[in-house]
């Protein structure tokens, strides 16, 4: 298991390194995804994950380093570029479309691959009704595969927390993602929620057959689904296995527990 | 669904066309009202698509309103003794389009390097471009500078003003309501999520400001025709105003609340018209009262947004 898809890595960070005034937040990070692989990256607070995260999603660019997607690289492209390119994500804070209903919310979404534009919106003929009737189809097919199917009208904000956090999902799913990055999806959850997010998580990378990128800070939601987990300490990488050579791993140990 | 837009385009067009028909018969004082009306359900729908559906705040309004008015007035003055009477009405409809497509791209020029600012930012850039047309008029000769540009050709009539009305809801509401544009409230809700699924903030909001200013361009053409004389006083900040009030009152994203705002906010005044200069005072009034009892608009009912599949 260990060391695969050298060649046909999906996501690749090579010597990415971000520097915000004097503060080298990620230093030196090399980092690679294949694709239909859940890999986690995990570490304390402030060691760079988020700014990983940011990294990989055009929200900054590195300072110096190369990361490509799908072998292209991806400098200077802007966020909405990379989802167009498959990369989707969701928000450690929530961020759902709060005036637009749960339908709506997926809908905004899974407009990034239909071609009709502005005109067609206006002429309304056979083809445009044709494409937005395919829609609203893929839209349902989605939220019912997520047990969402039953809120399609009620207001994003309206649900409750767990499944405002399923629906951020199932709008990223509606992208059609290669790479799906979850930031903190077990943040404010309980235990119970976070087994049920953990066979949600191995569910979609099943169903949908995409990579996932897990940004946690819950060990043991990243111990327990994830196949290769990176560690990061200040910004540098401290240890990369499985699950159990990152638990045994004496320098993962005194990152969490201090010196 | 779709076929009810375009069913209620025709239809609104056909009522215009025979209200228009019959208009010899009303008094010219309402005639003249009903036209404002319909002048403003434009300006202030096109306003919407910008502040209220994409979210962004333009003070500019009445300085593309200004472009579209005297572009098509010149085109018209201009042409007018130099085509046979019949043909007329086309070139009428060719100023206007003109004129808005004069507006819609200034509204390109203003929007594609402001358009990166936010909120009160904004709102001062569009203000700014508003105020630099008004002066611009003041001093242009060929378009009778601060004395105002006259004899403009009498075209606007009812019929032209509710057709354009009734188009004008038609492109917003059938753009916001399709697939595509749910993008415009996704950037309104969340500029960071709408990016992270693939719709590119900035190109929303030109569109918005392109589709807005060419209407608002109209509603000045319109507007020309109908008075006959344009006064670059009359395209002020105190008139972006008047239109952003529309939408205010009419809650952001409306369409339906905002149109019955346009009508409210042109017959106003026109109850008012003993005490004139207290106008301002009310309106200011009424905008306080708005704010503090209803946030979200007078006609804001739940659920806006009904998907429809």
């Amino acid at each position: 298991m260990a060391g695969q898809g050298m060649s046909a890595s999906l996501l690749q960070l090579e010597n990415v390194t971000i520097r915000f005034g004097g503060l080298t937040a990620v230093s030196e990070l090399d980092l690679q995804i294949g694709a239909g692989e859940l890999v986690g990256l995990i570490g304390p607070n402030g060691a760079g994950k988020t700014t990983v995260f940011n990294l990989i999603t055009g929200v900054y660019q590195p300072t110096a380093g190369k990361i490509s997607f799908a072998s292209a690289p991806t400098a200077k492209l802007k966020a909405h570029h990379l989802a167009r390119r498959g990369i989707a994500r969701t928000f450690q804070n929530i961020r759902l479309f709060s005036s637009l209903t749960v339908f709506d919310n997926v809908r905004a979404a899974a407009q990034l691959h239909c071609e009709r534009r502005v005109i067609n919106s206006l002429w309304r003929g056979r083809a445009f009704r044709e494409g937005e009737q395919e829609i609203a189809r893929q839209v349902m097919e989605l939220l019912e595969i997520f047990q969402l199917g039953k809120f399609r009208d009620e207001s994003a904000k309206s649900l409750p927390y767990g499944d405002q956090r399923r629906l951020e999902i199932v709008r990223a799913l509606a992208t059609k993602p290669k790479l799906l990055l979850l930031d903190e999806p077990a943040a404010g959850m309980n235990p119970t929620e976070k087994v049920e997010l953990a066979r949600l998580i191995r569910f979609i990378k099943d169903k949908f057959q995409i990579s996932i990128l897990l940004v946690e800070h819950d060990m043991q939601l990243v111990m327990e689904i994830c196949e290769r987990i990176v560690v990061l300490d200040y910004g540098i990488k401290i240890a990369e296995g499985n699950p159990d050579e990152v638990r045994k791993n004496p320098k993962v140990i005194a990152a969490y527990l201090g010196d | 669904m779709n076929s009810g837009a375009k069913r209620f385009l025709i239809a609104a067009i056909l009522v215009a066309a025979v209200v228009s028909a019959f208009s010899a018969q009303f008094n010219r004082y309402y005639l003249g009202v009903v036209i404002d009306i319909g002048i403003n359900v434009i300006l202030a729908v096109s306003l919407n698509l910008i502040n209220g559906h994409t979210g962004q705040f333009s003070l500019g309004h009445a300085g593309f309103m200004a472009v579209g008015a005297y572009a098509a007035a010149k085109i018209s003055i201009v042409f007018s003794d130099k085509i046979p009477a019949q043909l007329a009405p086309v070139l009428f409809v060719a100023a206007l389009l003109s004129g808005g497509l004069l507006a819609a791209l200034s509204g390109l020029a203003v929007g594609v390097p402001t358009l990166r600012l936010r909120g009160d930012y904004l709102a001062i850039v569009t203000l700014g471009f508003g105020e630099i047309i008004r002066v611009v008029l003041q001093n242009m000769e060929s378009v009778g500078a601060a004395s105002g540009l006259k004899n403009i050709p009498h075209d606007t009539n009812l019929f032209w003003a509710w057709a354009f009305a009734a188009i004008t809801v038609f492109v917003v509401t059938s753009i916001v309501n399709s697939t595509y544009g749910r993008g415009f409230i996704a950037v309104h809700d969340d500029e960071i999520a709408a990016s992270s699924i693939g719709v590119n903030p900035v190109r929303y909001k030109v569109t918005a400001f392109v589709f807005g200013a060419f209407f608002a361009g109209i509603a000045g053409g319109l507007y020309a025709h109908h008075k006959q004389f344009l006064s670059p006083t009359g395209f002020d900040f105190l008139k972006s105003i008047d239109i952003v009030m529309m939408v205010i009152l009419g809650g952001m994203g409306r369409t339906a609340g905002v149109i019955v705002a346009a009508v409210l906010l042109t017959l106003l005044p026109e109850f008012l018209r003993g005490f004139a200069e207290y106008r301002m005072i009310l309106y200011s009034l009424l905008i306080i009262v708005l704010m503090i009892l209803r946030p979200q608009g007078l006609f804001n009912f739940k659920n806006p947004w009904r998907a429809k599949a």
